[in-house]
């Protein structure tokens, strides 16, 4: 403590030596290369899911580098580690862009940690691309959602089991967090529009790594006495998954007696299972907007390159890293179109952007700051791949959902209406910042 | 005067404490030349926070011989009822402008159902939990800072010390507390908003146009503010009668109780005393980190509270804000990816994956052969010395005269 | 004849170019797109003239189709059936001639999702009732099982003849009466078909029997009866809220709906009059009451839409019947299938009282097992040992690692036990050297140098294993569950942790009671001192008694691991569940901490069952409930006596 204040004392005088000449000093005007901050975790619980979209963003701004960089100058990675710690996401993009003064962020993956980054990136106007499938009720003006919003996962997924598995009754299990919370009251919402009966929708919420599951697969198995067809819609996060699905093979549940689907179940999670494991979970389902078993040459084109880049050729890909590679590559359109990286001219530019996705088709950035992305449901292999069996046109990502009462009327427009909570009923914009 | 003299540990901690935030402020970006960043004075005020329930943890633990693995639920519950109150006024601020836009203003009732469904949208619900009460009240939510953590404090360490619950098992009753909190918070239904948490609190309602610069320096004179008037009461409490009976009750609690001294009162008093200290230390805190959660709460928060204490040194209230200090300092910067990778040839240590492992083993290391801690060391520069005390014990318990002083 | 004729006019007529018995191949081109972008809303019709084809080969290609063996040629669009040959496919023509062989790259394969795949085995269940393969003919019995339909009590009857195993034969007796119950042509065969079940719980008699009992809801006016089977009138405020009866009506249209706030505000925004709304100012607006006022003063002046009143709607409500009818006509087949599930019910209910005790036994069994090595270090020992669920997944990972060198799973298993035995007794034997011996005067401070140690060691891990979850898979014959009926069962692997559980009570107590290691040890904790003085090496004991408390937790932790996950937070799931479960069963006593699991294992389950949509809320209960018990037995449920109790 006597120590840090001797040493602070001097960093005193010599600020108060240089008076207001300080910040100019301390940070080198770096105006050849242009910074993009990564805000992915490294370490902490997260760490697993974020690394591998960290590296994907140094893979892609290595390979725009190669091609000449943004505008001419070269793309500077600034890499920070928020540590799986929420209140720390808030620092960190407070750092990389006061102190690092980066064009933009591309990060977060929970919901929490989008939450406690929003405040920072609105008040500094900065530009947070946010890669993951999420709840949705959400618009801001500084973020742009390149994951999927839930009428572009959940509400194709429940289609599908209604009317391909003609499931008539309901299990919604989920971890106990925002995303599955908001997301099954939405779907609840949903379902008794398409005629399902409350009754008939059994919810369930689960600790984060819940390992107990032989009372909720008993009860999901009871569900199926009054000779209704039942389906399982599963937002369980994580690692919980594999407790979840061990216990549906061992009491002998197949896919054809109750199908299950997950929204949070990849090809990487899907790695935390053996071989046996996964032997009687083929034929479950994931909906997603990106399968690494797609079958296009710019997937393969992708997947190889992501082999290369980093020296593995068994490692995974998964769909927030398409997310990514749609949305790095807007940002660069948006960049070169805009002639300039500032936060308003790519903001106005982004919307309407257009590029090619993994999966064969076009994303378009819609002017609600979400894009349009074709739903996929894939059937599990048992080589912890998926079987692609159906696939829908790109859907338009919507902020607000629909089937809520309370963001019924809302719509998020930041092209004409300039506002991303607009109330369509009393035409007000009932707030330019977002709620967080 | 007395005092002073009596603790010439109180004057220069308030003065070497004054010198760092003349210091601070004279580089912050707000108030001086800039030389550090917001996020840093953030840190820094955050630091003192934690400085301030790491005192609460040392008379707890350090005085009293009570090692609370709970102490971090206070400094959250007090975060909480802050953070309530921050939301609420935040988001009536702004549902009141959107309100006001519509040609009729609007009922009571209409303002409450929007900032609820405002709130709580992001959550799934649109109603207003009863806990929410007097979230739009600042005064009553100040007040809720300290009675919520203090009331929690007592009933828990009513039913506790009253039915003789000590040692490990309280620790371990400490934890379960916590951990029973935590899992409250973790469900929606609690109405906090579940794993989310309450965020945005870095946005002071009715400040909004003052800028983060300024207030992350008046957040950082404000923990300096209330360290200082933690460290100078606590250090008060401890110099007198009241501290020697604490001390005492640490050493041999029987033999406290046997000399007339109701021992549960005495520990009561000091359980809701620092869970108070902790709740405002967190009411502090969080508007700085700008988000709270239940995994803020999580056992392991409390734990490394310990660690903190232990490693800056138990019994000393300098001691327990060095630990803090340096040990959430070191931290962030090893943890913050700005820590140099140390090449080894076969292998590179990139502190990211191997901080913890050395902060464990270092904690270990001082547990073992330095439970004076960092605090030892003011020791050794002033020259004090634990008398030599070598041999094993002749008697049963501890304390008793050890082989080699018998002979001296 | 003429009626052949003119049926097969009219398919002509229905559907040109496919009433033809066409070959399977013009069946497929006819209806490509249909085909390859298989929907099951769409698809039923291709599959029936598939099936009704007459072609031998129909089988064959359904079940390829079914199979994701059926695929497009890419170059010219033909329909072929592929078999793996190689890296490439051969392939064969519907009309089952070959063709050559292609790349997997030149190939559409098809994949019909679950939906599709279940029309497809429905139409395959008449070739397969009848197949001499064993298998098939239990696969199509599944599928009747999953799906029954009335066109396949017909073919399940005639195949019953000719069964020969006698398994197969009881299965398919059954599933016929369960069709009779559906589909059978008379109501007292089908009511002979229910009372033939008795009080069986299977879950596909329910299945069958409570589609009986569906009803809807019908309104009369007052004083009428629908007409139909009805099953009970609904009486506004005492079956129904009048609320809820009121909302029929105005979904009937029979009401005007009530005013929502929002409809009220807009009507009253509509009609602001030089800042008046219906003589209100509207400055007074934020006032209910003067909403009111102003709403009355516009309805009055015929502005507005009249709302209903309160008045009104109760007498809407009064003026009309809510009735429950059962879609089912015929009365005496309701009775009997409520009779019947009203005796199942009662059985089903003493069926989920045990199954939710086997639960919480087994729950019991596996905190029991997290919790005996502890049982031994913190239990007898007195040591707080923060790294014990590090222990447990020091254990866990092992059996990880000899899995992927070992690939055959019960051969691992076997070597996985002792080994993580090993690893964990020498790991706990060096902690004990190493940090806790220094510590035993100390309790305190060895909680904070174990919990050091755990943190480090949980780190190490993810630095190894990373922070993905491992595969641990259990040996075949530990999958699946023993069922005792369609309500009451339980994994096998959950079974061994119960036997795992009992056979370490087993071997503590014999070890505590009838080694010399077990005497020393009490010696050794009861009085060190004394215990010394006799001769005992007090510092050896303490060793091996922590590293046999650490040498059980990994072995538990190979159980843990096998039955839910293994990361580097196993441990931590585990260990504040691990210390509660010591402290409420008493300390110092095996039988109190098998009491204390069998309490909080009992206890989640029992809040589980009264809230179970909410597990989260189980755990938060559970835990004051603990904190609650500490203060009335601090020493938990067997609390030691006399000496042995110690302070």
């Amino acid at each position: 403590m006597t120590n840090m204040n001797r040493r602070q004392m001097l960093l005193t005088g010599a600020a108060m030596a240089v008076p207001l000449a300080a910040p100019t000093i301390l940070r080198a005007a770096d105006t050849d290369t242009i910074k993009l901050g990564i805000l992915h975790s490294l370490s902490g619980t997260m760490a697993i899911s974020e690394t591998t979209l960290k590296d994907t963003m140094l893979m892609l701004i290595a390979e725009q580098n190669a091609k000449g960089g943004v505008l001419g100058k070269k793309i500077e990675p600034v890499v920070v580690d928020p540590a799986s710690n929420w209140p720390l996401f808030a620092e960190k993009a407070r750092e990389l862009l006061t102190v690092d003064k980066v064009a933009a962020i591309f990060g977060c993956w929970t919901s929490v940690s989008r939450k406690s980054v929003l405040p920072v990136v609105e008040e500094l106007n900065g530009l947070l691309y946010y890669p993951v499938q999420y709840e949705g009720q959400e618009s801001s003006k500084n973020v742009f959602y390149t994951g999927a919003a839930p009428n572009q996962q959940a509400i194709p997924a429940v289609d599908y089991f209604l009317n391909e598995l003609g499931v008539q009754k309901f299990a919604l299990l989920g971890t106990d967090y925002v995303y599955p919370r908001t997301t099954n009251k939405i779907l609840e919402a949903y379902l008794q529009q398409k005629g399902i009966k409350k009754e008939d929708i059994f919810i369930n919420y689960t600790p984060f790594g819940q390992s107990d599951w032989s009372k909720i697969v008993a009860d999901v198995k009871a569900l199926t006495a009054d000779g209704k067809q039942v389906g399982v819609i599963s937002t369980i996060n994580g690692d919980a998954n594999i407790g979840f699905y061990k216990e549906l093979a061992a009491s002998g549940i197949t896919a054809d007696d109750i199908p299950v689907v997950a929204f949070s179940v990849g090809e990487e999670e899907l790695s935390g299972l053996g071989k046996g494991d996964l032997q009687n979970l083929v034929g479950q389902l994931a909906a997603w907007n990106y399968f690494e078993s797609v079958d296009t040459p710019e997937n393969e084109a992708f997947i190889k390159a992501w082999h290369k880049f980093t020296g593995d050729p068994k490692r995974v890909t998964n769909d927030p890293m398409e997310a990514h590679y749609i949305g790095f590559n807007m940002w660069v359109q948006a960049a070169e179109q805009a002639k300039s990286v500032a936060s308003d001219a790519i903001q106005e530019a982004m919307i309407g952007q257009k590029f090619p996705n993994l999966t064969g088709t076009t994303a378009e950035m819609l002017t609600n700051h979400h894009l349009t992305k074709p739903v996929l449901i894939g059937e599990i292999r048992a080589d912890g791949q998926f079987d692609v069996v159906k696939k829908t046109a790109p859907v338009p990502g919507d902020a607000w959902s629909d089937y809520l009462p309370e963001s019924k009327y809302l719509v998020s427009d930041w092209k004409g209406k300039h506002c991303g909570m607009f109330n369509t009923q009393t035409n007000t914009c009932v707030q330019i910042k977002s709620n967080y | 005067m007395t005092f002073v003299k009596k603790n010439p540990s109180v004057l220069w901690f308030l003065v070497i404490l004054a010198v760092f935030t003349l210091a601070v402020t004279l580089m912050s970006p707000g108030t001086g030349t800039g030389v550090i960043s917001t996020s840093f004075v953030k840190t820094l005020g955050k630091t003192l926070c934690l400085a301030m329930v790491a005192l609460a943890m040392d008379l707890v633990w350090g005085y009293t011989g009570i090692l609370s693995l709970g102490h971090m639920a206070f400094f959250a519950v007090g975060g909480y009822m802050i953070g309530m109150w921050l939301m609420y006024a935040r988001t009536e601020e702004i549902v009141f402008a959107a309100l006001a836009k519509s040609p009729i203003p609007p009922t009571p009732a209409e303002l409450h159902d929007g900032i609820a469904s405002q709130i709580f949208g992001v959550v799934g619900s649109s109603k207003m939990p009863a806990i929410w009460a007097f979230a739009g009240s600042l005064p009553a939510q100040l007040a809720l800072v300290v009675l919520v953590p203090a009331a929690l404090a007592l009933a828990f360490g009513w039913l506790a010390f009253r039915s003789r619950v000590a040692g490990v098992y309280l620790s371990i009753l400490t934890q379960a507390m916590t951990l029973a909190l935590a899992l409250w918070l973790f469900q929606n239904d609690s109405g906090l908003r579940g794993n989310n948490g309450l965020s945005g609190l870095q946005n002071i309602p009715g400040l909004n146009h003052v800028p983060q610069e300024w207030l992350s320096i008046w957040f950082f004179w404000a923990s300096a503010a209330a360290l200082a008037l933690a460290y100078v009461l606590l250090a008060w409490v401890v110099s007198g009668k009241f501290g020697s009976v604490i001390r005492a009750i640490r050493d041999d609690e029987q033999r406290v109780r046997f000399l007339g001294y109701p021992v549960e009162g005495y520990k009561l008093f000091v359980f809701a005393l620092t869970a108070v200290i902790a709740g405002i230390g967190g009411a502090l805190y969080y508007p700085q980190a700008g988000i709270i959660n239940p995994a803020e709460l999580a056992p392991i928060a409390s734990i490394y509270l310990a660690v903190w204490v232990a490693i800056g040194g138990r019994g000393r209230l300098y001691g327990a804000v060095m630990g803090a200090v340096f040990v959430s300092l070191l931290s962030s910067w090893f943890t913050g990816g700005r820590a140099p990778d140390v090449p080894l040839g076969f292998a590179t240590i990139h502190w990211v994956d191997w901080w913890q492992v050395l902060l464990g083993l270092a904690f270990v290391l001082v547990t073992l052969f330095a439970p004076q801690g960092l605090g030892g060391l003011v020791d050794l520069i002033t020259g004090r010395r634990a008398p030599p005390r070598h041999g094993a014990p002749l008697g049963p318990d501890t304390g008793s005269l050890q082989e080699r002083e018998a002979e001296e | 004849m003429i009626r052949i004729l003119l049926a097969a006019a009219l398919a002509l007529a229905l559907a040109p170019g496919l009433a033809r018995a066409d070959s399977l191949g013009d069946i497929l081109n006819a209806n490509k797109a249909l085909v390859e972008h298989a929907s099951r809303l769409t698809i039923g019709p291709v599959i029936d003239k598939l099936a009704a084809s007459g072609d031998p080969r129909t089988e064959a290609l359904l079940k390829a189709w079914g199979d994701k063996k059926l695929g497009l040629r890419k170059s010219d669009g033909t329909f072929v059936l592929l078999t793996r040959k190689g890296g490439d496919y051969a392939l064969t023509l519907p009309d089952g001639s070959g063709d050559g062989t292609a790349k997997r790259s030149d190939i559409n394969i098809l994949r019909p999702n679950a939906g599709v795949r279940r029309l497809i085995d429905g139409a395959l269940v008449e070739f397969q009732l009848s197949s001499p393969d064993l298998k098939t003919r239990t696969e199509a019995l599944s599928i009747i099982d999953r799906h029954p339909e009335a066109g396949q009590l017909k073919p399940l009857e005639a195949s019953l003849k000719a069964e020969t195993d006698p398994a197969l034969r009881a299965r398919k007796e059954r599933l016929l009466r369960l069709l009779t119950i559906r589909f059978g042509e008379s109501t007292p065969k089908r009511i002979a078909a229910i009372d033939s079940f008795g009080a069986d719980t299977g879950l596909d008699l329910r299945g069958t029997l409570n589609p009986l009992l569906d009803s809807h809801r019908v309104i009369t006016k007052a004083g009428e009866r629908p007409q139909g089977n009805v099953e009970r009138q609904l009486i506004p405020g005492k079956t129904i809220t009048p609320e809820a009866a009121y909302d029929l009506l105005v979904a009937r249209g029979d009401a005007p709906a009530r005013l929502t706030p929002l409809a009220r505000r807009q009507a009253l925004e509509a009609h602001i009059e030089g800042g008046k709304v219906g003589g209100v100012p509207v400055a007074q607006m934020s006032d209910p009451e003067a909403r009111d006022r102003a709403y009355a003063a516009l309805e009055k002046a015929g502005k507005v839409p009249g709302a209903a009143t309160r008045h009104e709607v109760a007498a809407a409500v009064a003026g009309h019947a809510y009735w429950r009818v059962y879609q089912e006509a015929d009365p005496a087949m309701t009775t009997a299938a409520k009779a019947a599930l009203a005796k199942i019910a009662v059985k089903v209910d003493a069926m989920q009282g045990l199954d939710l005790l086997i639960e919480a036994l087994s729950l019991a069994s596996i905190y029991f097992l997290a919790a005996i090595g502890l049982a031994l270090t913190f239990g007898v020992m007195g040591v707080i040992n923060m790294a014990h669920g590090e222990f447990i997944m020091m254990g866990a990972y092992t059996g990880y690692v000899v899995q992927q060198i070992v690939p055959d799973y019960t051969l691992s298993l076997l070597i996985a036990l002792p080994l993580a035995f090993a690893v964990t007794f020498a790991a706990g034997v060096a902690m004990e050297r190493l940090v806790v011996r220094h510590l035993y005067k100390r309790p305190l401070e060895t909680l904070l140098a174990t919990f050091g140690v755990s943190i480090a060691l949980q780190q190490i891990a993810k630095n190894i294993f990373g922070t993905q979850a491992r595969p641990l898979t259990s040996p075949g014959w530990l999958d699946g569950a023993w069922v005792l009926n369609d309500v009451v069962s339980i994994s096998y692997i959950r079974i061994a942790i119960f036997v795992l559980g009992v056979v370490f009570l087993g071997l503590f107590l014999w070890v505590m009671k009838r080694t010399r290691l077990g005497l020393e040890l009490r010696a050794v904790t009861q009085n060190p001192a004394m215990a010394a003085s006799m001769g005992i090496n007090p510092d050896r004991i303490n060793m091996l008694a922590f590293g046999l408390g650490s040498g059980i937790a990994g072995i538990a932790g190979v159980a843990l691991g096998l039955y839910a996950k293994v990361t580097s937070e196993l441990g931590q799931d585990y260990i504040v569940q691990s210390f509660m479960t010591v402290v409420v069963g008493g300390v110092g006593n095996i039988w109190g901490t098998l009491a204390g699991a069998a309490l909080i294992g009992t206890l989640q389950k029992g809040i589980e069952w009264l809230n179970p949509s909410n597990t989260l809320a189980a755990q938060t209960y559970m835990i004051l409930f603990i904190i609650l018990f500490i203060q009335v037995r601090p020493r938990g449920i067997i609390a030691l006596k006399g000496r042995a109790a110690g302070d």
